[in-house]
């Protein structure tokens, strides 16, 4: 309570929202949906900017562009939407990265295994699931047992796990990419919802990849891959995981006041497993979705990720002191990211620009969140955990 | 006259060399408010700690309801029905008013045969506002995160949770600390409605005005015993606070006078 005692207190019954100026509420509100007109702006500037600078010659809003960009935001998503709960509950997940890696080799390892035994390509293909995203959940159940029973600081924990994992993943693959899958797993991991044709000769196929070659290939589209469904699968059940379920409650409960929930008779310590498991599991997703794409596993694909995640996850407005976040901020996060990078590309901007940009909207996301606290008042939770 | 709710018997609670709580005997009855008075290491707070199952007495009973209460754990102590509001109040100030007085104990809906199930909002909502309005708590919103509430309206919400959870005994930890006059007074009155409500308040505080706003008897602490209990129409703040300061003293000497110099942590 202390730390309140600089405030002034208001009688009860008046809120002190109630006596907010029409101008700060707009600041409320922007600060609220910024990311949303951040991704607008960015898109319509692209739109704009990319045909000027190419003659017109190359336009930004394309289907295959469009369906570039989801491709190209699945695994920095994936690992995003589990980190997001573990922020929510103030912890932070550094191992996922690698454990991505792990569960692109593992799956590949037991996808190639269960082929060469005999087991036909779909229960095969389960077989590489239940072995990648298995193993990711073992090393998020570790990471949750030691970072819940043995108080050690979530930061330190899955650091130390994340290069457990990485020398078992380079172990398991032996230093090599795991090659030698069954073809037809291509499939699987880029064939698409919908196929369409523009023009002469084409034509909307639905579920079916058309033989075509030549021009029709070149014209051809191929929209909502299969990933992509499987991602935006995994979006809907966090997202109703995190805002309609016990389960999310607590994950913010925990991450709003650790004290606050062990003293109401939370399973805190029980809470904090699962979240590191399911964290690790959205990584295991993303790694055997790489192993279809590639139709190869390998232990260098996650890493790069990790950090592109962690900042979509902050840029979506999931707040690093936990307690605020939402699954659709970080899918927004993730956009952001995803359609900057392309979009420089097209425009012929040296990629290693991307990086500038990226920082830069990182901090300027925890500015914005540190200057709605300001405007609400809101005291910084005193970090229980 | 019905046997008391709670019962303290020669309670003794040691932290290594250090006599925290000596040989404390009290009773609280359904429907009165208790001031447990006292300076900074009085004993007040590690006596209550022992009622509410944070620590474990090492000496005595406690008896609740006429049954040996030994809680292991304060969540023991909770589903016995023993409320203790700290001065964290125990809120997540990013969840709102009904997500607060519901949390660990959320309502939820089963779909399809209980493989699914989500959160009642509704409901709780529903039931939050009854039991706001029943204590005659009003807030202009239920559903925005309690961190924009002032203090005085936290505590309310912490007491509507023990309100709501049937609390039998509620406990109260300097409740009124870091309030203005107003919302002092709003937290006195809800003390009051709970008494009313037949549910008795041991209220935990060194500020004399706000006992005797209040409370029905008193209870003064010193070096970890207790040094007088009276009723509130029965002494005045001089002499409260003469035993307050160790001045004054109504128990048998039955304790060393150098375990009471030792300073104790609170």
């Amino acid at each position: 309570m202390t730390e309140r005692g600089s405030r002034i207190v208001l009688p009860a019954g008046t809120s002190p929202s109630g006596l907010r100026t029409s101008s700060q509420r707009l600041a409320l509100l922007l600060s609220r949906i910024w990311a949303w007109l951040f991704l607008a702006l960015m898109i319509l500037f692209f739109v704009i900017a990319v045909p000027l600078m190419s003659g017109g010659s190359v336009n930004f809003l394309t289907i295959r562009n469009s369906q570039n960009i989801l491709v190209a935001i699945i695994p920095v998503l994936l690992l995003g939407l589990g980190q997001t709960f573990v922020i929510i509950a103030a912890g932070i997940d550094l191992s996922v990265g690698w454990v991505m890696s792990l569960a692109s080799v593992l799956s590949a390892l037991a996808l190639r295994w269960a082929f060469d035994s005999g087991a036909p390509l779909f229960p095969a293909v389960l077989v590489g699931l239940v072995a990648g995203v298995g193993g990711a959940a073992v090393v998020g159940f570790v990471n949750g047992v030691i970072i819940s029973k043995l108080k050690v600081p979530a930061f330190i924990v899955t650091l130390g796990t994340s290069f457990i994992v990485r020398g078992v993943a380079y172990l398991m693959s032996e230093n090599t990419t795991v090659i030698g899958l069954p073809a037809g797993i291509r499939a699987y991991g880029n064939d698409a919802l919908l196929y369409y044709i523009p023009g002469e000769g084409g034509g909307l196929y639905f579920l079916d990849r058309p033989e075509v070659s030549g021009e029709l290939l070149r014209r051809m589209d191929t929209i909502l891959p299969y990933p992509v469904v499987v991602t935006a699968f995994v979006v809907l059940c966090t997202m109703f995981l995190l805002h309609k379920t016990q389960f999310g409650r607590h994950t913010y409960a925990i991450g709003g006041s650790l004290q606050a929930a062990e003293r109401t008779g939370i399973p805190v310590d029980r809470h904090i497993i699962k979240l590191y498991i399911l964290s690790a599991s959205t990584a295991g997703i993303a790694g055997f979705l790489s192993t279809l794409r590639f139709t190869a596993g390998s232990a260098v694909i996650g890493d790069p990720l990790l950090l592109s995640s962690i900042a979509a996850v902050i840029i979506g407005g999931v707040s690093l002191f936990g307690g605020a976040g939402t699954v659709i901020g970080t899918v927004i996060g993730a956009l952001i990211i995803a359609v900057l990078t392309t979009g420089l590309v097209m425009l012929n901007v040296e990629a290693f620009w991307q990086f500038i940009v990226v920082g830069t909207v990182v901090i300027i996301a925890v500015l914005i969140d540190q200057s709605r606290d300001l405007i609400t008042g809101r005291q910084r939770r005193n970090a229980a955990a | 006259m019905t046997e008391a709710l709670l019962s303290v018997r020669n309670v003794t609670k040691r932290f290594g060399g250090l006599v925290a709580v000596s040989d404390v005997s009290f009773d609280i009855n359904r429907g009165e408010v208790v001031g447990l008075l006292g300076d900074n290491g009085a004993g007040k707070s590690t006596l209550i700690k022992c009622i509410s199952g944070v620590h474990q007495a090492e000496e005595g009973e406690i008896f609740f309801e006429g049954k040996r209460a030994e809680f292991a754990h304060p969540i023991d102590a909770r589903s016995h029905g023993i409320e203790t509001i700290y001065q964290d109040l125990a809120l997540a100030n990013n969840l709102d008013v009904g997500a607060n007085i519901f949390l660990g104990r959320e309502v939820k809906k089963s779909y399809l045969g209980g493989l699914i199930k989500t959160l009642d909002e509704q409901h709780m909502l529903r039931e939050s506002r009854q039991t706001l309005n029943s204590l005659q708590i009003q807030f202009p919103t239920l559903t925005q995160p309690i961190e924009s509430l002032s203090g005085g309206q936290r505590q309310a919400v912490a007491i509507a949770r023990a309100v709501y959870w049937d609390a039998k005994l509620m406990i109260m930890d300097e409740p009124t600390n870091n309030l203005g006059v107003i919302e002092q007074r709003k937290v006195l009155d809800l003390i009051r409605a709970l008494r009313e409500r037949g549910v008795p308040v041991i209220l935990i505080t060194h500020i004399l005005p706000d006992a005797f706003a209040v409370a029905d008897r008193l209870i003064v602490m010193h070096g970890g015993r207790k040094v007088a209990e009276k009723t509130t129409a029965a002494t005045n703040t001089e002499e409260l606070v003469q035993y307050m300061v160790g001045a004054r003293d109504d128990a048998p000497k039955g304790a060393p006078e150098t375990q009471r110099e030792i300073p104790l942590p609170q």
